[in-house]
């Protein structure tokens, strides 16, 4: 008797981002709010910065709330049943359980359930990589649509008195949904790690040593210098190499969307890109903050509301951060 | 070929200028970066990260501390060309 042979996957030939769903912490959070404890000012922020003021979520508010009401958006503007979504990836690093998920209760609360539903942990290129894995995941045909969030909570793991990290910090949720598209809408992704660099960004200490007394409350720290210089110089390299593999130039971008870690990193990166000029560069950090794997989604989101940006025209998207990890790709914008 | 003392303080006024509008005559050897030019950390990471560039050197992070006046800078980067 012959042995059958398997069925596979029956690949779709390219994918797109349908609609993106934006929600923000509740609370604007100014600079003379949060500068006596740094011992700074308005002015030294916004100079640092680029930060006016930063949205922070309330504590009955949680970072599952943000990411529901932005799914809900992403599901609504793309005119899908939650039902069809055959993934959820959920890029957070501040979900507060060790497990299970927050990708398995969002997929139960938005009606996605029993979708499979995972977490991504790669801080500030979190979106990008699922941006990444729900291309792959539509085109090779293991999922119709996938919802991709981008989520975090990060003002439960600040520290006020914190000079390198903190003060830049903020709330919020970005979702999209990834489906089969009759041409091109993500390009290949160039992304990565550099754990040589594991401690530059990440927590004070580890919940081990939390438990043992021998630290208290974890949170967020940053070497600045580090980050800044590899967030710029090898970023440049990474937004090249994502344009080059796109196929596409500088010039044929209507907006450049980075994660929006510091605005004197954002324009660093512009300047050494030698962005031409009628190029959108994202600058959502200003009224926003650094929302780390939510900020991609809600600086693209608040392009195209405005009306900044076009539906359509292409945007090169980059998120890098703790790990070190990075990720970039051009898309067509929903 | 390596540039001199003087082509290297040229180099990095126009760097200077470039990242913060403060004119190229005013980028002198004994001036501070601090003091006497009002340039902030980051400003000062992406000068070396500049400089770095045009001059093809390795600048330290450990060192960039150390390099308190123009002069330092200029000479830290004419001695590792």
């Amino acid at each position: 008797m012959s042995q059958p042979t398997l069925n596979q996957y029956s690949a779709v030939k390219f994918s797109r981002i349908y609609a993106l769903g934006a929600a923000r912490g509740d609370l604007v959070v100014t600079n003379d709010d949060i500068a006596g404890p740094i011992d700074s000012s308005d002015e030294w922020i916004q100079r640092r910065t680029g930060i006016i003021s930063r949205r922070r979520a309330s504590k009955d508010v949680s970072l599952m709330d943000m990411a529901v009401e932005a799914s809900n958006i992403a599901i609504k503007r793309a005119g899908i049943d939650p039902s069809e979504i055959g993934a959820v990836i959920f890029s957070t690093i501040t979900h507060p359980h060790q497990t299970p998920s927050a990708a398995a209760l969002l997929a139960d609360k938005i009606g996605a359930n029993p979708a499979p539903a995972y977490d991504v942990s790669a801080a500030c290129a979190g979106y990008c990589y699922g941006i990444a894995q729900a291309d792959a995941l539509v085109r090779s045909g293991m999922a119709k649509y996938v919802l991709v969030v981008g989520g975090e909570k990060l003002s439960d793991f600040i520290d006020p008195t914190d000079r390198t990290i903190s003060f830049l910090l903020a709330d919020g949720a970005g979702a999209a949904i990834v489906g089969p598209s009759d041409t091109p809408g993500i390009s290949p992704t160039v992304w990565g790690t550099d754990g040589s660099h594991w401690s530059a960004v990440g927590m004070t200490a580890s919940l081990l040593e939390l438990r043992d007394g021998e630290a208290g409350w974890p949170t967020l720290v940053q070497d600045g210098a580090t980050v800044f210089k590899w967030a710029v110089w090898e970023m440049v390299k990474v937004a090249k190499e994502a344009l080059e593999v796109a196929g596409v130039k500088a010039e044929d971008l209507a907006a450049i969307v980075t994660h929006q870690a510091n605005i004197r990193i954002i324009d660093e990166l512009a300047k050494q890109l030698a962005v031409p000029e009628g190029v959108v560069i994202a600058r959502d950090i200003i009224y926003t903050g650094n929302t780390s794997a939510a900020s991609v989604p809600l600086a693209m989101d608040a392009l195209l509301t405005s009306g900044e940006v076009k539906s359509g025209g292409l945007a090169l998207q980059i998120g890098f951060g703790a790990g070190l990890a990075f990720a970039a790709q051009v898309v067509v914008l929903p | 070929m390596a540039l001199s003392q003087t082509e290297v303080l040229a180099g990095l006024a126009e760097i200077v200028n470039e990242e913060t509008g403060i004119d190229t005559s005013s980028v002198q050897m004994d001036k501070s970066f601090v003091d006497d030019l009002d340039i902030d950390s980051i400003s000062m990471l992406t000068i070396v990260m500049n400089a770095e560039g045009k001059f093809g050197v390795t600048i330290p992070e450990e060192k960039v501390a150390d390099l308190k006046t123009v002069g330092d800078a200029v000479n830290f980067i004419t001695d590792a060309q």
